[in-house]
């Protein structure tokens, strides 16, 4: 029991370690992502080719000023950001990062902090209590554009919370009508990913990803043509940082539920002939770092795609931003459900 | 009435259904930005590089010294005539006995200031200039704190001994020609060579 509970805050220590190093990276290689597309270098004066960066910038915001307006409510002026990060990191428990270990003592372990059978229901429930985070903070900083930016990326979440629902109810459909994150996984390790089966709602879940982590081209809630600053004028220091670096945690494990959901996460195509040409046996630790560096390349290239589209097109108007979500992805996703359904019958997948 | 063949016909029609999916045009959109990943950057790292300078490019002045190490402005006012934004001011000397090897005639500039925040670069003084006394160079005037410390004076202008400045890229034959031509004995040297012609 207690090798359990310590291998358990292992994992714990090791996920949020990656998450916030990933994070951290993130922030540098979006900015040597947007010199390359813009034929530019981009930072390369901290460390060699600026790889100490993040750690600069991250020094930076730890020496700045501390602001808290008078006028803003101080409780909740700290609680915004702090329940923003912690939602972020928060929906990093669920993932399956590889696949299960047996020690020579025939312990099994997991590469998963935890398997709940709701996972995807825990999923949407923490994502949606980030939006908790935006508004609190941009309403308790008592300044107008804050409060605008906040009613912004709320009412952006919750409407494309919906489309990114639905495409996901299609998605456990296909997968056989598990609500575990590790059974979805599981689902895709004969045969085919998901993404063969599910392009469209593949495509809205994508959409909808971009519009829940706030990027570009729905970053309308920090949109400083209009809004000074958005839901986070009035923060400095480190309670900035925060806001910003929890938007590269989400896009690390929003990208991490892309691929385990639509691309076969720990799994690769020819997984199990290569194990057998080494001679790996089911059960080893190598299969699930292999796995695991299989899962963190597909992260990798989603942050690239995440990084990729926002150094390409331009920021949406508000009233396109609603328009895509309600009367554009929210009808495809109902019809991707409907094909969905038809599909899967006829595949013999569901009985009535 | 038609005055030019430049005005156009401007369509309001409705987007067919392949532009409304959008999609086409993202992809367009990002394949254009992506094949910039593969395109060299024009940047050049300055500190470490240094782009190439012309060799008469119009940087810092230098106030010359002469082979023997004297110096060669007679402050004649000639560059401060000529000066179009009145940056140059000096005053003048007469040359005392026994300072021959400081100055290389009777006359010259006790104080001479250009102000760097007047310059404007244009290289009518050094044109102006009858005793091949003052070039500039392809140095860069330096950055500093104080207004003042932009009219340099003696101290920063005149070359020192040691650090002897190479003009010979825009002291050209021709230049040295034209200027003896202009009709005085003293410019009779072209680096160090004796010019051949009518004095």
């Amino acid at each position: 029991m207690l090798s359990f509970i310590l291998y358990k805050l292992l994992v714990c220590i090791i996920i949020f370690a990656i998450s916030l190093g990933v994070a951290a990276y993130s922030t540098l290689w979006e900015r040597k992502f947007a010199a390359f597309l813009q034929d530019r270098v981009g930072p390369d004066r901290a460390g060699p080719k600026g790889i100490l960066q993040p750690l600069a910038d991250g020094g930076k915001m730890f020496f700045k000023e501390e602001i808290i307006p008078n006028v803003s409510n101080r409780f909740l002026f700290i609680l915004g950001p702090s329940l923003f990060m912690l939602t972020a990191l928060m929906t990093g428990t669920v993932i399956p990062w590889g696949k299960d270990f047996t020690t020579a003592a025939g312990n099994t372990y997991s590469f998963q902090i935890t398997d709940i059978n709701i996972g995807v229901l825990y999923l949407l429930g923490v994502v949606s209590i980030g939006v908790y985070g935006i508004m609190i903070g941009g309403w308790a900083s008592n300044n107008k554009y804050a409060l605008l930016g906040a009613i912004r990326a709320s009412s952006q979440m919750i409407s494309y919370e919906i489309a990114m629902g639905i495409s996901i109810i299609a998605l456990i459909v296909t997968s056989g009508g598990t609500l575990s994150l590790r059974e979805i996984v599981e689902s895709q390790d004969e045969g085919v990913a998901n993404i063969v089966w599910q392009p469209l709602g593949f495509l809205i879940f994508f959409v909808c990803a971009l519009a829940e982590t706030n990027r570009a081209p729905f970053d309308l809630p920090e949109c400083e043509a209009e809004l000074v600053g958005g839901y986070h004028t009035e923060y400095s220091s480190m309670k900035l940082g925060l806001f910003l670096f929890a938007e590269y945690i989400n896009m690390f494990i929003s990208s991490a539920i892309m691929s385990a959901f639509y691309f076969g996460g720990y799994n690769f195509p020819f997984a199990k002939e290569l194990y057998h040409a080494i001679g790996l046996q089911e059960g080893s630790i190598w299969i699930s770092l292999i796995g695991f560096g299989a899962f963190f390349t597909k992260i990798i290239i989603f942050i690239n795609v995440f990084m990729w589209v926002r150094w390409t097109l331009p920021r949406f108007r508000y009233d396109q931003l609603m328009n895509l979500g309600w009367k554009v992805l929210l009808p495809l996703s109902l019809l991707n459900l409907g094909i969905t359904i038809v599909v899967e019958y006829f595949r013999g997948n569901i009985h009535f | 009435m038609q005055l030019t063949n430049r005005s156009k016909i401007v369509s309001d029609k409705h987007q067919t259904a392949m532009e409304k999916l959008y999609l086409p045009a993202v992809l367009k959109g990002m394949s254009i930005t992506i094949s910039h990943l593969f395109k060299r950057t024009p940047t050049t790292k300055y500190p470490e590089q240094k782009r190439p300078m012309s060799g008469v490019y119009r940087g810092q002045h230098v106030l010359k010294r002469d082979e023997n190490g004297a110096e060669r402005c007679t402050a004649c006012g000639l560059c401060a005539v000529a000066c179009p934004a009145e940056a140059i001011t000096m005053e003048s000397a007469e040359r005392k006995k026994g300072e021959e090897h400081l100055y290389r005639e009777e006359k010259y500039a006790k104080t001479y200031e250009i102000n760097m925040l007047r310059c404007i670069f244009c290289g009518l003084c050094e044109e102006a200039c009858p005793k091949e006394a003052i070039f500039l160079t392809d140095r860069i005037v330096d950055a500093e704190y104080e207004r003042d410390d932009f009219v340099y004076g003696k101290d920063k202008l005149v070359e020192k001994m040691d650090k002897r400045i190479d003009v010979t890229k825009r002291q050209t034959l021709a230049v040295a020609q034209f200027k003896q031509i202009a009709g005085t004995k003293h410019n009779t040297l072209w680096n160090g060579k004796q010019i051949k012609g009518k004095h």
